[in-house]
């Protein structure tokens, strides 16, 4: 059975016919066609399609669409704002925090919800935040530099938001 | 006067110059390309692990609403291999399958939810075979062949003995032989493998968007198994999620989602769960090696034997070269006399495997490095100067003609011991911490190519226009190593420009020139070298209009990148102006760039298959890695790595410390957690919670030592940086281990349990000694 669902998505609000048991990432991807958020495994193992309900990291693999009805999601989308990127998409940029690039959307809204709650996290609370993101390329010493960096931009304010 | 001056990008820290896209979600990999009236592709695989095909029966299938076209072996009985001497392989399995998960059919439907109905209603009949899930089973005098041209189930027997080592084991003053067992690792790059190709009934042509490192092979592949011609064909390679191997041939899921393009007329994508993803595989076998080496009181190595058992799966892949690639690389790191190298590469009925990052050199690596610590403790040596005993002189060619022109392994040696604090810790950490050290080499790009052909082994064209742009065009693929900004760095450094004046199109057959692709580290040698030779016919071409312009001759021109001019006094000309001028000859400009290997660099005769190893440059790695053993629950903690990577020249320093740092981890991930587990051969860890993956948390700070020895022959004196360093956190890794504890691991993964197992029996043994004493 499918339903009206109704939704903001990246700032706006959005109605769209859906079947009960879609997945919000199969939403996001196939319905919506934003395919920046990310499939990399069989369900709820790997974090690439992390993505942020009201602010919070969720993993879109394991929600079902008509579970955020009435909910504010962000996808890795929304972050840059005039075509300048977010403090984190800068720090994965600047710092090789991203390689292949197929982990990093879900990387990305992990940390964005980590600053947006805790913007001047210390390297434990880095590593806890995104204890459930796996990156194949970088052995992650980049990817925490990359968050610090993000931190640095927004405390000397060189960046708006995370 | 001007006062421009060439700017320069080699050297420096530069952010990859397609990151914005994979920071911003812009960045397409193959399952995002998502067209309207596309198919959704779905395999059925095999639930056998070795049987005659009776029949496979689609009629059920067939009927489903929305089915639009089914493929099975009958339709296609052409086989395909990367390799031109071993390809055995039908995209979908006829007469025989031989692993649990083969391909036997495959459907196209409107949706993946009715591809997957269809899927669920095919049916298979068979004569079920004995199946051989090691190499041992596989080996059995009885053993019934996986493959008739196969007889015993051996793929390919290395033998070769250089120098004598009998001769060298007397010699010694010291010989110890140990026994070493590598589980089967998998690549698990995070794009699981898609395909999407689009066939075009009215031309008969075909486009296929593959997750590949090598669109080359694709594009063969496709025309051997499509029996279509290849000027019918076009491959474009998307963003790739990473490929460390896996990727370095073609695979099933391009050939099966061609075949069913073709069949349905239309466009069809397949994407592979992650489960699926593991059992296309072309991993790294399991591996058991037999290791002997001798050494002399002052350290020196006088004879090593190795012997090497792969269990190298259902097909040849890769597997040849892979057995070849663990004897030759013995060599070409330190300097050895008298050695003799045993290699078996053994079929067997699990999924095949193929050439992963480190191809054919790590287990072998971690077995001798391991070996040659535990002597140096016997014989009270350090194990640094173990290694310093052994130093090749370059240039020189090795025993078995490998060329060896730079060689920074003493530097990186020295850089490790000086960073870790080597002399003044080790031994003074304290209970169950422990320091270990290690070195490693990798080849910077095989000097000859896969497919013999004549041609040069790299070609990289430039255009420049009316608008002052140059566009490099290259087939190398960018997988993530960061191939398009080196080579984008690569022709701004030549021509003195800013890199945003520079940009890449790669990776799409319609209008890039063939590239042998990335594998074995070539891209930044090899086309490297190309970019730099197109870049410099370029710049000819531009000083020649520049002097023509300025009335001087072509030798008196200075190109300062932004401006060229005839002396020091001269206001000169803008690039603008200059480029004005070069197109009045010919309209838009193109340059052609050209790469060849040097016949020295390829290897020797002295055995079959010698020519594996060769290459224009070898990479060399040293580590040391300290870790904590907590003895209660035999969980190790990997504390900090220092590594030093001798990489020629970093062109780039950040992208050469996130390969050292990857590969680095890679290698703890292998040493510590990852195998691929089999149960009745179905591979029971095909997901990312039971195949172990080092996370975030698991992870150590990897200090990251660049040393350059500038190779002759590199592009600006440049080797490879993205696999030298995975093999050496290997024996590193069990070397600290034997620091912490006393304890010796012959056997990966080192998890918790096995450490925990070897204390427990460690203390039974003294207290049962202490009790028998009383």
């Amino acid at each position: 059975m499918a339903r009206i669902l109704e939704l903001t998505l990246n700032g706006r609000t959005r109605a769209d016919a859906v079947p009960d048991n879609r997945l919000l990432l199969d939403y996001l991807r196939e319905t919506v066609g934003l395919t920046g958020t990310k499939t990399g495994c069989d369900g709820g193992e790997c974090g690439a399609c992390t993505v942020l309900v009201d602010d919070r990291p969720t993993l879109s693999c394991l929600t079902l669409a008509a579970a955020v009805a009435g909910k504010r999601i962000d996808t890795i989308e929304s972050l840059s704002h005039g075509g300048a990127l977010s403090a984190v998409q800068r720090g994965f940029h600047e710092k090789l925090g991203s390689q292949c690039g197929y982990c990093t959307p879900g990387f990305i809204m992990a940390s964005a919800g980590l600053l947006r709650r805790n913007p001047r996290p210390s390297e434990p609370e880095i590593r806890a935040a995104l204890g459930s993101n796996i990156c194949r390329c970088t052995g992650y010493v980049k990817i925490i530099e990359a968050v610090r960096h993000a931190s640095d931009l927004l405390a000397r304010g060189e960046a708006q938001s995370p | 006067m001007n006062e421009s001056a060439p700017i320069r990008s080699i050297g420096a820290y530069v952010p990859m110059v397609d990151g914005p896209e994979k920071v911003s979600g812009r960045a397409k990999y193959t399952a995002d390309l998502i067209q309207p009236q596309m198919l959704a592709g779905r395999i059925y695989r095999s639930p056998y692990a070795h049987a005659e095909i009776l029949n496979v029966d689609t009629s059920a299938a067939a009927k489903v609403p929305g089915v639009k076209a089914i493929v099975t072996g009958a339709d296609c009985a052409r086989t395909f291999g990367v390799l031109p001497i071993a390809r055995s392989e039908h995209p979908l399995a006829r007469d025989k399958v031989r692993y649990k998960g083969e391909p036997v059919a495959a459907v196209a439907a409107i949706d993946e939810a009715t591809a997957e109905r269809a899927i669920r209603l095919i049916r298979m009949e068979v004569r079920e075979l004995p199946a051989y899930f090691t190499a041992e089973a596989a080996l059995a005098p009885d053993a019934v062949p996986i493959h008739d041209k196969k007889p015993g189930n051996i793929e390919r027997d290395v033998l070769f003995e250089l120098g004598s080592v009998a001769e060298g084991f007397a010699a010694a003053d010291l010989v110890r032989e140990a026994a070493y067992n590598c589980a089967e690792v998998c690549q698990n790059q995070m794009e699981m493998h898609a395909a999407v190709a689009d066939y075009d009934a009215l031309r008969d042509r075909i486009t296929v968007h593959a997750s590949t490192q090598v669109p080359y092979y694709v594009h063969l592949m496709l025309a051997q198994i499509l029996d279509m011609d290849m000027s019918r064909i076009r491959v474009v390679k998307p963003f790739v999620g990473g490929g460390f191997g896996c990727r370095t041939e073609c695979l099933n899921v391009e050939l099966i989602a061609a075949l069913l393009a073709r069949r349905a007329g239309g466009a069809v994508r397949i994407m592979l769960s992650r489960e699926d993803t593991f059992i296309t595989h072309r991993g790294r076998p399991e591996t058991d090696i037999r290791m002997k080496i001798g050494l002399t009181r002052a350290g020196k190595i006088t004879a090593v034997e190795c012997a090497c058992t792969q269990r190298g799966g259902a097909h040849s892949g890769y597997g040849v070269v892979t057995i070849l690639y663990s004897g030759s690389m013995l060599y070409a790191i330190y300097d050895l006399r008298n050695v003799k190298y045993i290699g078996k590469r053994v079929l067997t009925n699990t999924p095949p495997c193929g050439a992963f990052r480190g191809h054919g050199t790590v287990d072998v690596r971690f077995a001798f490095e391991s070996l040659l610590d535990q002597m140096a403790a016997e014989m009270g040596l350090d194990p640094m100067a173990v290694r310093r005993a052994n130093f090749l002189n370059a240039p020189t060619f090795t025993d078995n003609d490998l060329m060896v022109n730079s060689y920074g392994l003493p530097e990186c040696i020295d850089w490790v011991e000086r960073a870790s604090g080597w002399k003044t810790r080790r031994g003074t950490l304290g209970r169950g911490k422990g320091l270990g050290f290690a070195c490693s080499h990798y080849i910077s790009g095989a000097s000859k190519p896969v497919n013999w052909t004549g041609e040069p082994h790299a070609t990289v064209k430039l255009k420049l226009d009316f608008d002052g742009s140059i566009v490099v065009l290259t087939g190398a693929a960018d997988i993530g190593q960061g191939s398009s900004t080196v080579l984008v760095q690569a022709v701004a450094e030549v021509l003195g420009l800013d890199i945003g004046r520079v940009r890449i199109v790669s990776g799409d057959s319609d209008v890039v020139p063939k590239d042998n692709g990335s594998y074995s580290s070539r891209v930044t040698f090899i086309v490297g070298n190309a970019a730099i030779d197109a870049a410099n016919k370029l710049k000819a071409l531009l000083t020649a209009a520049a002097a023509r312009k300025l009335e001087a001759e072509p030798g008196d021109i200075e190109c300062l990148g932004e401006v060229y001019r005839a002396g020091a006094q001269d206001k000169g000309l803008t690039f603008e102006e200059v480029v004005a001028e070069a197109l009045k000859d010919s309209g838009t400009i193109t340059v052609t760039g050209t790469y060849s290997t040097i016949p020295e660099s390829h290897g020797g005769r002295k055995y079959r298959g010698a020519a594996i190893g060769g290459t224009m440059g070898y990479s060399y790695s040293a580590q040391v890695v300290e870790v904590t053993v907590d003895e209660e629950t035999g969980e190790v903690t990997v504390d900090r790595v220092w590594v030093a990577h001798d990489c020629g020249r970093a062109l780039n320093r950040l992208t050469v410390e996130g390969q050292v740092q990857g590969s680095v981890w890679m290698g703890m991930g292998q040493a510590m957690s990852e195998e691929a587990g089999y149960h009745d051969g179905l591979l029971v860890t095909a997901n990312m919670l039971d195949y172990r993956v080092p996370t975030i948390q698991d992870s150590p700070p990897i200090e990251v030592g660049i040393v350059e020895s500038n190779d002759p022959h590199g592009p600006f004196g440049a080797k490879e940086a993205g696999e030298g360093s995975l093999a050496a956190f290997l024996p590193a890794l069990t070397n600290a281990i034997a620091d912490a504890t006393g304890l010796r691991f012959n056997d990966l993964p080192v998890t918790p349990d096995r450490v925990f197992a070897a204390i427990e029996k460690r203390e039974r043994t003294t207290s049962a000694k202490q009790s028998g004493a009383r």
